[in-house]
Order: structure tokens, then sequence, then C-alpha cells
């Protein structure tokens, strides 16, 4: 069967083209402006959220005994969730919202935010008092949190619709900083309770909106844009396009998702399943096919050739930071701790798109620089990260270090060119021995550095608590993270032109292992044809001044 | 022998041979659009007018091939060294002396021996290169999955862009000998009205007059 393909390929290539010989005379964007734009999806829609396939629901909340208490904390709402939801506690202490541990299958390499260092705030071990209050769980401070306790999880965070639930952090943290989160108003527990639905944008948003300490400060392509977003930024989320919640992508399966940045699959060849199959993955194709665009006119039919090279993303994602809210694009810890009076401060000095102000400096973490609508960095990618962890040694004369690596090419029949954000950071590390560091920054101790902004000291206590091999010696490296984009998908007449790609200086210049038409040829072909040409004039030219000038006989008829 | 305008060049012939130029134009303008050489159109325009120049030329060649071969017109182009040292000694000094051509027109032999043989190379090196290139090239996506496909494009690309050159070239050579012998107007009218000046025997003539009266007029 997988022999004939090609010739029933070819087979369907003509048909199309003898059957839609009308359209073909077109090109693609004048084929399909029919269509364009996209008409809104009906109002009876909007109503809810997509998401999987749990869409809707069999049950009212408000109605069951369990829920009908004085809850005052959040176990204790738990505790009543579990009581009819048996099985959910099990199944959800296997995914990574609740372990922050990952250990990839292929390299070997421990992963998860509980051990990981990114170029942002660097390190969640040791801090997780703040840190994890993006823990889907209660009360995760230190090293002795229990992870099979299950009246733990926090199901409210992601199931919460009233929006009046909220985190703090699990520990005080120095004076200065825990000031903050005081003077919240209490949660009504037994409301929240009684309102759980499924998770909107908004409740995975709270946390992976504000990855790396704000909005939008870490992916790039995750915002509060994204809560309700226009049609223009993101055509699967918008209640004017799809009105996707995250899930109608990183379906569940038993409170496991699909679709993670420490697995990726840079190229779906399976695409769209039998009916009712369940689709394990959140990759384009698993809804749009194998060959996502229609076959009526010749530059689509052209643009389903792309899909062996180029991530959907590429064309798709014509740039990312849209809708208002800038991404951190560099991040320089060399001026942190900085103080006015003895105290720390911050500076504005960027305002973004929707009006708002970002800070450009904070004594805590150093000078930021913020940006939007960017075009992304593209690159071969395999879909495969390999991260410098705490226990990698680097060169230290190698910077900029990558905090995740890459590779990628045409020749491994996986990858695809895709589009990332690369992130710059000047950050803290070991430079007698070339390693990352851990760093105490969240504390009520006298050696966290948000409070007490001395990084020999934060430095060596976050690499001591967890008997780390550390030289005393601290200074600060050039690191890149890489980011994989792939969400603020615009609609399809937003999408990149050919000529974004197909000319000299284009988007993909510096992209090798392809042969791009428009960008690339044989130098000395081209240079051939000029001197044959001009070889040929000069030629023609002289026969012609020859025949004008040089014949002494009668002229010919 | 007898001087007479002949329908030489039949209407098919005549269709083939300027289809086949504006096809030729089109594709040219519309490849070097695609190569980066000018911008005149979008890139997605030029893809789409070039593939479908490519597939009506391809059409129009499998008509072309199928008419030389029932008519017998192939023959025109069989090589022949007779007459061949003359020609080329005409276009490359009797020209400039003023010389006549020294090429006479049969009814079964329309082109002088220079020229069948630059057609004859035309349409069994240069074309073949740029159909199988092209076709190949039209037909990425049957083997666009194997892992070495960027390469063998690139190969692919270069021998097409290279034979489109190399057909430029021929273009510029052609419309030049247009000028040469006679006169550009007298050269260029048979492949509009089909008729052109052939000597020929009295039992051609004889032939000609009782059964093809259409395809012979008095010079």
């Amino acid at each position: 069967m997988r022999s004939a393909r090609p010739l029933y390929a070819a087979f369907i290539f003509f048909v199309a083209l003898a059957a839609n010989l009308p359209h073909l005379l077109s090109p693609a964007h004048a084929t399909s402006s029919r269509n364009w734009p996209t008409p809104p999806v009906s109002l009876d829609k909007q109503r809810v959220q997509i998401s999987d396939s749990a869409t809707g629901t069999t049950a009212d909340h408000r109605k069951f005994e369990a829920l009908k208490q004085p809850f005052t904390s959040g176990p204790e709402v738990t505790k009543a969730c579990l009581s009819c939801h048996t099985e959910t506690g099990h199944q959800f202490m296997r995914n990574i919202h609740w372990t922050w541990d990952y250990v990839n299958p292929k390299t070997g390499q421990q992963l998860g935010k509980r051990y990981l260092i990114n170029n942002f705030c660097t390190n969640s071990r040791g801090n997780e008092g703040m840190c994890a209050q993006c823990h889907a769980g209660y009360g995760w401070k230190d090293e002795n949190f229990d992870f099979t306790n299950q009246n733990n999880i926090d199901c409210l965070v992601c199931h919460d619709s009233t929006g009046t639930y909220y985190k703090t952090p699990n520990s005080n943290g120095s004076a200065a900083c825990s000031v903050m989160f005081e003077g919240l108003a209490p949660i009504d527990w037994k409301k929240v309770a009684q309102h759980v639905e499924l998770p909107k944008r908004a409740n995975c948003g709270t946390c992976h909106f504000q990855g790396g300490g704000g909005d939008n400060v870490k992916h790039g392509d995750l915002s509060t844009a994204l809560t309700n977003p226009p049609r223009e930024l993101d055509v699967h989320m918008s209640p004017e396009g799809e009105n996707f919640a995250c899930t109608a992508c990183h379906i569940t399966r038993e409170h496991v998702w699909a679709g993670s940045r420490y697995d990726i699959d840079p190229r779906d060849t399976e695409g769209v399943g039998k009916p009712g199959q369940r689709r394990d993955v959140a990759s384009c194709e698993s809804c749009h096919g194998l060959e996502p665009h229609p076959s009526n006119s010749i530059a689509a039919i052209k643009l389903n050739d792309h899909v062996s090279s180029v991530a959907c993303q590429t064309c798709h994602i014509p740039t990312f930071a849209r809708g208002g809210v800038a991404t951190m694009i560099d991040w320089d810890w060399r001026t942190a701790g900085k103080t006015r009076n003895g105290e720390g401060y911050h500076e504005h000095g960027y305002i973004q798109g929707n009006g708002e102000h970002r800070y450009v400096y904070k004594s805590i973490k150093g000078n930021f620089t913020y940006d939007e609508n960017l075009v992304p960095l593209y690159a071969w990618f395999d879909g495969q990260m390999q991260y410098t962890t705490i226990d990698t040694r680097f060169d230290l004369n190698k910077q900029p270090i990558a905090i995740n690596s890459f590779t990628g090419s045409r020749y491994d029949g996986r990858s695809r060119i895709w589009p990332f954000k690369r992130m710059h950071t000047w950050q803290p590390a070991d430079i007698g021995y070339g390693t990352l560091v851990y760093n105490h920054l969240w504390g009520e101790d006298s050696d966290s550095y948000w409070g007490n902004y001395d990084m020999s000291k934060s430095i060596a206590h976050g690499m001591k608590a967890f008997n780390l091999p550390y030289s005393g010696q601290f200074g600060f490296i050039e690191t890149y993270s890489y980011w994989p984009i792939t969400h603020m998908v615009a609609p399809k007449e937003q999408a990149l032109k050919c000529s974004a790609c197909h000319q000299k200086d284009s988007r993909l210049a510096g992209v090798s292992g392809i042969y791009l038409p428009g960008r690339d040829g044989n130098h000395w072909l081209d240079v051939f044809a000029i001197v044959a040409l001009v070889s040929a004039a000069t030629g023609i030219t002289g026969h012609s001044l020859l025949r004008k000038f040089g014949h002494q006989g009668e002229p010919h008829a | 022998m007898i001087s007479r305008f002949v329908l030489i060049y039949t209407r098919f012939e005549r269709f083939w041979h300027w289809m086949q130029m504006a096809l030729i134009f089109m594709l040219m303008f519309t490849g070097f659009a695609i190569h980066g050489i000018h911008h005149w159109v979008s890139f997605s325009t030029a893809v789409t007018l070039h593939t479908i120049c490519a597939l009506l030329l391809i059409l129009l060649w499998i008509f072309a091939i199928f008419w030389h071969f029932t008519t017998g017109t192939w023959k025109h182009y069989i090589p022949t060294r007779n007459g061949i040292i003359k020609v080329a000694r005409f276009y490359f000094y009797g020209i400039f002396k003023g010389e006549r051509h020294p090429y006479r027109k049969a009814y079964w032999r329309k082109h002088n021996p220079l020229q069948a043989l630059a057609y004859l190379s035309l349409k069994l090196m240069l074309f073949p290169v740029i159909w199988v290139s092209g076709l190949l090239y039209l037909l990425y996506f049957v083997w666009r999955d194997h892992p070495q496909a960027a390469d063998w494009l690139y190969g692919i690309a270069m021998i097409h862009t290279g034979a489109a050159y190399a057909l430029l070239v021929f273009v510029v050579v052609h419309v030049y000998m247009l000028t040469t012998g006679h006169s550009f107007v007298e050269h260029l009218r048979p492949m509009f009205n089909g008729f052109d000046e052939i000597e020929l025997s009295a039992e051609e003539e004889a032939y000609l007059l009782r059964d093809q009266p259409s395809h012979i007029r008095s010079v």
C-alpha cells in the first residue's frame, strides 16, 4: 500500500488539476478570497470554550452534598472532590503539573521544573516557597513536601470558574517580599468548590501566561492577551474564531496532557486519526491532516509540499508577542542588587502595545529588555532539546552557553524548520567549575538574595542545600534559551506570503539544507548564463556590423 | 526549377510554433521571477503561471510529436551533411560579402541543413532536459519525503535553470537569424500565412496544381 502512494498521489494531482482548471488560473490568495475572512463560529458555540471531547457537563456541582460544606482550606476541598472523583488523585499525580519531574527517555536527562535552571529567574529548586505557587498543589515550600498525599493536589487552580480563586507563596520569604501578598480578599472556598468547570484559557494562563515572572516574559507566544484574544491574535482561541480552551489541543487522558516542550514531535506523520480515535497529540496535523491546504489551486497544492520541511507554525505565526503584550528578550542579572537607601526598587521604562508599563529594572532581578511583534528565529528542529543542567560542566570560553540546545537537519527525516524565540541572558554561574548554579532567592533567612542582595551568600547557600560542588567563585555568563513558537496562530489570510522566504535575504536567509527557489541558485551558473548571453549579444552585434559595413558585393534582397 | 509560394507550414505547425513561443516566453518570464531575477509578479503568481504554462506546453508537445510522426514532417529534421559547409561558410563569410544564401528550400526539405541541425538538437537535447527536470520538479510531492530530497531538488533546479539559460541564448540567436538571408519580414511571413518561396520541379508543380491547388501561389 505504501509503495503505491506516490503513484496515487500523482494521479490525484493530475485529477485535481483537471477538475480545478478554472481555479488554477488564479493564485492561492485570489482563489480563496471568497472564503475569507473565515466566517465566525455560531454564537451558540461561543458560550462555552471548546475543550476536548469532555466539553459539556453532566453534573451541577452545586447539588453535590460533598460540596455543601464550610470549607476553610484547599486540601479540604480536594478531599471532597476526590470523594466522588475516586481515581483522579492517582491519575493526576502522574502528570508533570504535579511531579515537576521528567526524565527524557531518549537522552536520559533529568528534566522538570524541579531540577532545571532557566535563564529567567533561574531555578525553582530551593525557592519552592515562591515558585511552587505554580505547582498544582498545596504547600510545597521545601524538600519535605509530601508528593504522595493526594489531598495536596490543587484542583481549583485549573477548575475554578469564578475567577476569585488565587494562590500566594507557600512561604513568607523576606519581609520586603511578603508585604506584596498581604490584604487579599479571603477565598470563598464553598462558592469556588461549587463552581468548578473544565479549565478555561484563564485557568491555564494563571501560570502559563506568567512564566518567567510576568506576563509573557518567558514564552513570547503565551500571554494574557490570549485570555480573550481577537481573531487576528489567535484564530483558534479567539471567541470570534473557534473559542478553543487550551485543552482543545492539549487533550487530556486521565489528567495527563498532550503536548509538552520536553518531548516535541516536530513532524506529525500520523495526521487525523479515525473517527472517535483518541488523539494523544497536540499537533496541528491531528486536526488539519497531512495535506492541510485545500487542493483547489496550484499554489495551495504547492503549499502542501512544504509540510515535509516546514512546520505549520513557521508560516502561520508571522510574529510572536502580538496582541499588545511584550515578551522579554534580554535579562541582565549583572545589574541586580542596586539599592536606594538600603531598599530594593524598580524602574518603569517600557510601554507595551496595550498601554501597560513594564519594569526595565528590578533590584531583585537586574535589567530587562522587552519587545513585541517579533519575527522568530528559524531553524531545523528534530524535537529534541539538550539541556544544560546543574550537573553540566561547560567551557566558559564558549559563551553564550545554550541552556537548551537543539539539533535537526533535512536529512534525519524528522526535523522541520521551526520558529523560535531566543532569550539572551547574563546570569550567575560558578565560574570556577563552569556550571550553572542554584541561587537561593527566596527565604526568610539572611542568605536569600531577595531581601539581602548578596549573591555570594545566596549562591553558596543554594548549592550547599543540595550538596552540590561549588568552587566559591561566582560570576556572570551569557546564555541563550530557545522557545519553540506554537501559539498565536494568525488567520490564514495573515499567514506569511511565499516571498517572506522565497527571496534573497528572506526570513529563512540563515537556514541551510534546503533548496529555496528565489533565495538559492548556483552563482557560477548565473555568471555563466550572463557570459553566454553577453557572448551571444556580442557575436550578433559583431556579425551584424560586419554585414552592414563589410560587404562589398551587391546587396541581396 | 520554378519558384513558387507553397504552403509548407500548415495550420497546426504555425499554431504549434506560436503557442510554443508564447508559452516559452511566459515560462521564461515566470521562471526568472521564481529564480529571483525580477519581482514583477508575486512568487505565488509566478509559480501558478509557470506550472500552468508548463503543463500546456507538455500537452502541446504531445500533439506536436504525434503530428510529426503521422504527417512524416519529422523527416525535415534528419541531419544531413549535404550543403552544410556552404551554409556555414555563408553565415561566417559570404554574408559579409553580400552573397546570396546558398540554400534553396525544397518542397520536401524546408530548413537549411544548419537550421535543421539546430532545431533537431533543440528538440532532442535541450527540450528533453527541460521536460524531464521540470517534470521531476513538478512531481516533488512524490519524492519530497526522502531525506536527500533537498539535495536532489537543488540538482534538478540547476539543470532546469541551466537549460532555461541555454534556451534564452537560442531564442536570441534564433530571432537574429531572421535578419539574415532574406529580410526579417520575409522570414517571419511564412510562419503567419504558411507560404514560403520554394523551388519546385516541374513534376512537383504539376502535382500541386492538380491535387493541392490551394497550397500553391505564383511568386
